[in-house]
């Protein structure tokens, strides 16, 4: 019970202190919302009119009809009639447009056969341009009676790695635990050096506080204020960008808490490790970048080099990522991913551990 | 009960510098026990040792029967740190400041709210309650961290340079809340480097360079200085100090007032006589007269540089 009690104390403290810090306290709501708009808004934009280069080699009423049909998307704007691939290719190259459309000449036999049919060539120096693709690959096009029903899968996209399929409704949820991943850390990873720098820790370590009472009374209060982000990013991107959460909500914030709990455990050890709050923030900056490059929010996991997907293994973002997916968009269950929660598990209990190990009750 | 503090050999070494150099302490209990020093004579890291805080590079220190290092969680639930920069949350509210170290001394509830008032009470801080502690003046903040020190009750109070930012009205209030803790059965051990204050103390240790150079009562250490005290009255001030600091057997020389107030190695016979013959054909009208030590003076006769001309070679040897 005493031990309890001691770590109360602690978390109390520091939730009277950090009420007290009007700025700190500000952050904590205007950080997610404000990088839940920016992200939002930016990754949802709408492509539109993009300039387009069509390479029409069947000539056809279909393959016109189809080009008609890419052009009423407003995606893009046919700015250019190919009539050779040499041409095709020299637009292309002076980067005239930012997409070509390739149709094959026997665009009507591989339409009949499902194969693939009409090309989307797109910039690859452009990455976002490769999203635009994939939706126009999608599309329904040509569904109309007397197509066979494979048509949608008629439009291969060429380009230069195999992403996945994004939409804003799978990117709010992971940005959930970005914006968490960001937060958090830096949260912890100045939570014992400001008290070595006020010159309070001299104080406290005379204290029969243990250092895992400091550790974890250090950690929970910001485990409640993870869990409001949690809510603030969830009731925004429900409201504006309409994202759907399909699983339960009790299991979201139970997953939520444990990668909260995870990434605090990474700044307190950061705490442990520095002398003060400058390196302190450095360290944890540099942790937040491959976290969210390499969780698989940014660019597609499998796309990875093998070294890459080993170290993003390391970091907690990549497995609440998929956690968080699995229950906003499929409505799966804690239970259904146990390897991803075990790896959140382990990887709390492990830094906790070493920052309680780290963390010495003396000066020198 | 004899010993609260007890120390041999204590040394402690920062890279190539010797801190606390082989010291050997004895600190009676339910005293006040005062180390005199100055800025860097080892004090703090003494004390730090004593909390558990500064492992010692050799020698150790025993706390209330327990070994300072190895059981350091034990020493730490008997004894009050006050630490030289003032370490309590200027952020927190004087009461939410006396509640969170009652909770971290496992007190709780009614026991707690009890606690608080009481300390709020003796040490005077019912007015400023509810005001954060990064508001109040250097003397409330120094009887906030006294009462802080003392919510548990603790058997030792070691208190690192407690007044250095303070009035003196507060100063004086300050050490009469620490002969009440001692009446009450505390061990006190502060550390200062005003004389006065030195001069309240049941004891003292003066530090220098990590040793200890002199221990004892202040009584007892005034009269076993290791120095004559002369002082000299006269019309030319200057020029008998001048002709005095030359001079092999002066240690020190103070002017105080229209006096010059001088320190001579104890080995000299009559010291007296031998000012006169200094000052002899310099200054006619001087009264020279032999006075009583005091702590003062035994502080600079005990860290007078070992080295300077007219030093304490003598005493050395």
């Amino acid at each position: 019970m005493s031990w309890l009690r001691r770590m109360a104390a602690i978390a109390s403290k520091e939730t009277r202190q950090l009420r007290r810090d009007r700025v700190t306290f500000g952050l904590i709501i205007g950080i997610p919302a404000m990088q839940i708009m920016l992200f939002g808004y930016a990754i949802n934009f709408d492509v539109r009119d993009l300039d387009a280069v069509v390479l029409d080699q069947a000539r056809t009423s279909l393959s016109r009809q189809l080009v008609g049909d890419l052009a009423a998307t407003q995606v893009m704007h046919i700015a250019w009639q190919a009539d050779s691939g040499a041409e095709f290719d020299r637009i292309m190259e002076r980067g005239d447009a930012n997409i070509g459309v390739v149709i094959l000449p026997d665009l009507e036999r591989r339409l009949a056969d499902g194969a693939a049919a009409v090309q989307i060539v797109v910039d690859g120096s452009q990455p976002s341009l490769e999203n635009v693709a994939q939706g126009l690959a999608a599309m329904p096009m040509l569904r109309r009676p007397g197509t066979p029903p494979q048509a949608a899968s008629s439009v291969a996209v060429r380009v230069a790695y195999n992403a996945e399929k994004r939409t804003a409704v799978q990117v709010v949820p992971a940005l959930v635990g970005t914006i968490l991943n960001i937060t958090m850390v830096i949260f912890t990873a100045g939570a014992i050096v400001r008290e070595r720098e006020r010159g309070n820790l001299e104080l406290l370590i005379t204290t029969p506080v243990s250092r895992g009472q400091l550790m974890t009374g250090k950690l929970l209060p910001y485990i409640l204020i993870g869990l409001v982000q949690t809510t603030l990013i969830l009731l925004l991107g429900h409201t504006l960008f309409r994202v759907p959460i399909v699983g339960s909500l009790a299991e979201l914030y139970a997953g939520a808490a444990l990668f909260i709990a995870a990434t605090l455990s990474l700044g307190l050890f950061i705490s442990t490790i520095t002398r003060t709050q400058f390196q302190a923030f450095q360290v944890a900056f540099m942790t937040m970048l491959p976290s969210i490059l390499m969780s698989g929010f940014v660019f597609p996991f499998d796309g990875m080099p093998r070294v890459a997907q080993w170290i993003a293994q390391l970091l907690p973002l990549t497995h609440f990522v998929e956690i968080i997916r699995g229950i906003v968009l499929r409505g799966a269950h804690l239970w259904d991913m146990p390897v991803q929660l075990g790896k959140l598990g382990l990887f709390f209990v492990v830094m906790l551990t070493a920052s309680v190990l780290r963390f010495h009750k003396r000066l020198d | 009960m004899s010993n609260a503090i007890t120390a041999r050999g204590l040394t402690r070494r920062f890279g190539s510098v010797v801190a606390v150099d082989d010291v050997d302490l004895d600190v009676p209990a339910q005293q006040i026990y005062g180390f005199l020093g100055p800025n860097g004579s080892g004090k703090s890291t003494t004390i730090r040792m004593m909390c558990g805080l500064l492992k010692p590079s050799a020698g150790r220190v025993t706390v209330l029967g327990h070994d300072a290092l190895a059981e350091a969680e034990t020493v730490r639930l008997k004894l009050g740190y006050m630490t030289q920069k003032f370490s309590l949350w200027d952020d927190l509210s004087v009461r939410e400041n006396l509640d969170f170290m009652c909770s971290v001394y496992g007190l709780t509830g009614a026991g707690r709210r009890a606690r608080v008032a009481a300390r709020t009470r003796e040490y005077d801080l019912g007015e400023f309650a509810g005001r954060l502690a990064g508001t109040l003046s250097g003397g409330q903040r120094q009887r906030l961290a006294l009462a802080a020190a003392t919510l548990h009750e603790p058997q030792l109070l070691l208190l690192d340079e407690p007044t250095s930012a303070v009035d003196p009205q507060s100063r004086r209030d300050f050490w009469e809340k620490l002969f009440e803790l001692v009446a009450r059965g505390s061990t006190v051990l502060v550390s200062t480097h005003y004389m006065d204050e030195a001069e309240r103390c049941h004891r003292l240790a003066i530090l220098d360079r990590g040793r200890v150079v002199v221990e004892g009562s202040p009584k007892q250490l005034a009269r076993e200085i290791d120095a004559s005290v002369v002082e000299v009255e006269c019309m030319d001030l200057p020029a008998a100090r001048k002709a005095l600091a030359v001079e092999p057997a002066v240690l020190s020389i103070a002017q105080l007032g229209s006096r010059l107030h001088v320190l001579m190695k104890r080995s000299l016979a009559e010291p007296e006589r031998h000012v006169e013959r200094v000052l002899a054909g310099r200054c006619e009208t001087a009264v020279i007269e032999r006075v009583g030590a005091t702590l003062e003076d035994v502080f600079v006769a005990a860290t007078a540089p070992r080295d300077a001309a007219g030093g304490r070679d003598a005493r050395a040897a």
